[in-house]
């Protein structure tokens, strides 16, 4: 009996995969159901303007328009999949690192972006775009996810919840409680691990010992497979699956092997825990390049095609270029706005304090 | 009519609540069946069903980052920490994302929960159950944090807490919880945010919360017998606070003593006393004085009576506001010293 149970728990012995490097099919698990060619069309114009928006996003950072931004490049076909798996009812619970992910769940850039301009904490309603805050805190928000993915079960609806995390996230106790959680429950929601090999500067085997992270789930009894992240054809299938899964109520843990190309932000000096081979290696494993290739080889991409993606990407980022070059207009009396849903007198009383304080500026 | 405890006022007002409102749900470590290890959740179980009173894993901040997303998805999670310093696991998910999810969103999205924490000592309890940790809350812009002292209060704050918009700390004196009083409960509705004048007096303020309520209101009783009119008032809210009701009295009586169980540095009878100073300063006669537990880790049952604010310390710190306009006092006496 145990051993069935931990058979249909445990991930496979390796990364589930369907495309090589160099764009050829190669022979995946069975019990997955393939993305349409048109879907894959789909997720390559995606992942092309997510690149360009990454691309013009870290640019925005040198000329000091953001504070900071974490890029998520060659993690396009997590952040791709992650976006075009979701429903429109579904939420996304979204890391610092995975705006591209949100842009491509139909999210305005700017709105995105406001974290990590330094405006406003979060830049958009989360219930409009059923998409949480952006969480820096590590793992915490995968508690959120698995609440609200209850919570939406017990409203009567399907509507799933997305959770994502990095590798580092996962040595974090809320992970371990919100899987547990999730199991107990029953919670329809997906946790996707975006092992990326690197938390700021830390490897991954100085993170876990255990042979895949999605091992992790097996503990809590959570069904778990390990994906490679590169691959979007795999990506596709495997988060198809596990909403299906979570939508039964059975919650699913994904571990994506990828890699981030840039550093951890433009804060980091990654030459410095990791060399250029390394990193020339898993450039050769571009997931863009891959779904290209392979939509070129069975004749379902064009050159027009993809300069029709390329131009696509290229208005997305002309306008956030002139978006962002605008100084956004803060009012610093907002600073006392929706502390609590009616103002303390201590708050009115520092309110005004500021008030009479701008008004000497001004005088 | 029988009198009702404390423990029964709080039970009392989580059904009355869940009853009122259907989104009001009751989870946390054992309040399910067992009714919690103080019985504050007793029968909930039983008479609401499983969907809205059960047992989650044992792990704090999983129960707090987990009631997050229910309040995001709609409910209203009352959740119980079991023992004040068994809340800490849960620290981050409080400071971090249940004060800040209002203010992180500018207003889209609002978490109305309630965190009850039993706090603070005088039970007997082993290390780690006696905690007076209500200082780590109060520092922490967008929760509330309020703690009753009478049973009454422990029904009407309750649910006041649980109407709330915002997400409150729900501080629960243990050693109060079999405190009775003959008493109708009943449900006043208005604001977190008022201090109640248990007592009238004219000579001097005692300013106290929770725990330290009956022990302000004894010295009072004794000081009294010696013609000395204490006023003493409940704060019942630390946050909102109401500066309005502390600072009149005090401007009136000129003279004033904070008590509190935490230990005494930084804590929150600091903030009062900075407050009063800042506001009141040309009607004190005398400093303002804090009478609080030792600056030392919640010490063994067996010794806690001589680290706890007892009523001697509190008419002692009453005596060393220099009544000298009154010849007679006793502190000129010696009384009490």
């Amino acid at each position: 009996m145990s051993d069935h149970i931990a058979t249909d728990l445990l991930p496979s012995a390796t990364p589930v995969r369907y495309l090589a490097e160099d764009g050829t099919t190669v022979d995946g698990p069975a019990g997955y159901t393939l993305p349409s060619v048109e879907e894959l069309r789909d997720a390559h114009r995606r992942m092309v303007v997510g690149r360009r928006f990454d691309a013009q996003s870290t640019a925005l950072t040198k000329q000091g328009r953001l504070a900071v931004y974490p890029s998520s490049r060659g993690q396009e076909a997590c952040q791709i999949a992650a976006a075009m798996v979701l429903r429109e009812d579904d939420w996304l619970f979204p890391t610092y690192r995975d705006s591209m992910a949100m842009v491509s769940r139909g999210m305005d850039p700017v709105e995105v972006l406001t974290l990590l301009r330094g405006d406003a904490h979060c830049g958009y309603d989360p219930n409009a775009a059923r998409v949480a805050p952006q969480c820096t805190p590590l793992s915490t928000q995968t508690l959120h996810a698995t609440g609200l993915a209850y919570a939406l079960r017990r409203n009567g609806t399907d509507s799933a919840v997305l959770a994502l995390i990095g590798d580092g996230a996962t040595s974090e106790g809320d992970f371990h409680e919100a899987l547990n959680f999730a199991a107990v429950f029953e919670a329809p929601v997906v946790f996707l691990v975006q092992n990326n090999k690197y938390a700021i500067s830390v490897p991954l085997d100085k993170q876990s010992a255990a042979p895949s992270l999605a091992y992790k789930g097996v503990g809590y009894g959570v069904r778990s497979e390990q994906v490679d992240g590169n691959d979007p054809v795999a990506m596709l299938a495997v988060l198809h699956k596990a909403f299906e899964h979570a939508r039964a109520g059975a919650p699913f843990l994904i571990e994506a092997h990828t890699y981030r190309i840039e550093a951890h932000t433009n804060a980091d000096d990654a030459t410095r825990y990791r060399d250029s081979a390394e990193v020339d290696r898993w450039l050769d494993a571009d997931p863009l390049a891959r779904l290209e290739k392979h939509l070129r080889g069975i004749g379902a991409l064009t050159d027009e095609d993809v300069a029709e993606a390329q131009a696509e990407g290229e208005r997305l980022a002309a306008d956030l270029r002139s978006r962002m070059n605008a100084d956004p207009h803060l009012d610093p009396m907002a600073l006392f706005d929706h502390v609590y849903a009616r103002p303390t007198t201590q708050l009115v009383e520092q309110r005004d304090l500021l008030a009479t304080e701008l008004k000497a500026q001004e005088g | 009519m029988a009198a009702t405890t404390m423990a029964q006022a709080l039970n009392r007002a989580l059904r009355d609540a869940m009853t009122a409102d259907e989104r009001v749900l009751v989870f946390g470590e054992d309040v399910g069946q067992l009714g919690g290890v103080f019985r504050i959740t007793d029968g909930l179980t039983r008479d609401f069903g499983e969907q809205r009173c059960f047992d989650t894993p044992l792990a704090e901040s999983g129960i707090v980052g987990f009631a997050l997303g229910m309040a995001m998805g709609g409910y209203k999670p009352v959740v119980e920490m079991q023992f004040d310093a068994f809340a800490y696991p849960a620290f981050e998910q409080i400071t971090s994302h249940v004060a800040k999810m209002r203010n992180r969103t500018r207003g889209h999205l609002s978490v109305p929960m309630v965190i009850r924490v039993p706090y603070a000592g005088g039970i007997g309890g082993v290390e780690h159950h006696c905690d007076s940790s209500e200082a780590y809350y109060v520092h922490t812009p967008g929760l509330k944090v309020v703690s009753p002292a009478t049973v009454n209060d422990a029904y009407t704050l309750l649910r006041e807490a649980i109407d709330d918009p915002d997400p409150v700390i729900f501080m629960e004196p243990k050693k109060l919880y079999w405190s009775k009083e003959d008493i109708e409960l009943r449900h006043v509705d208005e604001p977190l945010g008022h201090a109640a004048i248990r007592r009238h007096g004219k000579d001097a303020t005692l300013i106290a919360y929770g725990p330290s309520v009956p022990v302000a209101l004894q010295a009072a009783a004794a000081a009294a017998e010696e013609g000395i009119e204490l006023e003493v008032i409940d704060l019942r809210s630390l946050v909102p606070f109401d500066d309005d009701t502390v600072m009149r009295s005090v401007r009136r009586t000129g003279r004033c003593v904070v008590v509190q169980e935490a230990s005494g540095f930084a804590g929150f009878g600091a903030e009062i006393v900075a407050r009063i100073q800042e506001r009141c300063f040309h009607s004190l006669a005398a400093p303002v004085i804090r009478v609080s537990g030792f600056d030392i880790p919640y010490p063994p049952p067996m010794l806690e009576h001589s680290h706890l604010p007892s009523v001697d310390r509190v008419l002692d710190a009453v005596d060393r506001l220099q009544f000298t306009d009154e010849p007679d006092h006793r502190y000129l006496t010696g009384a009490h010293s």
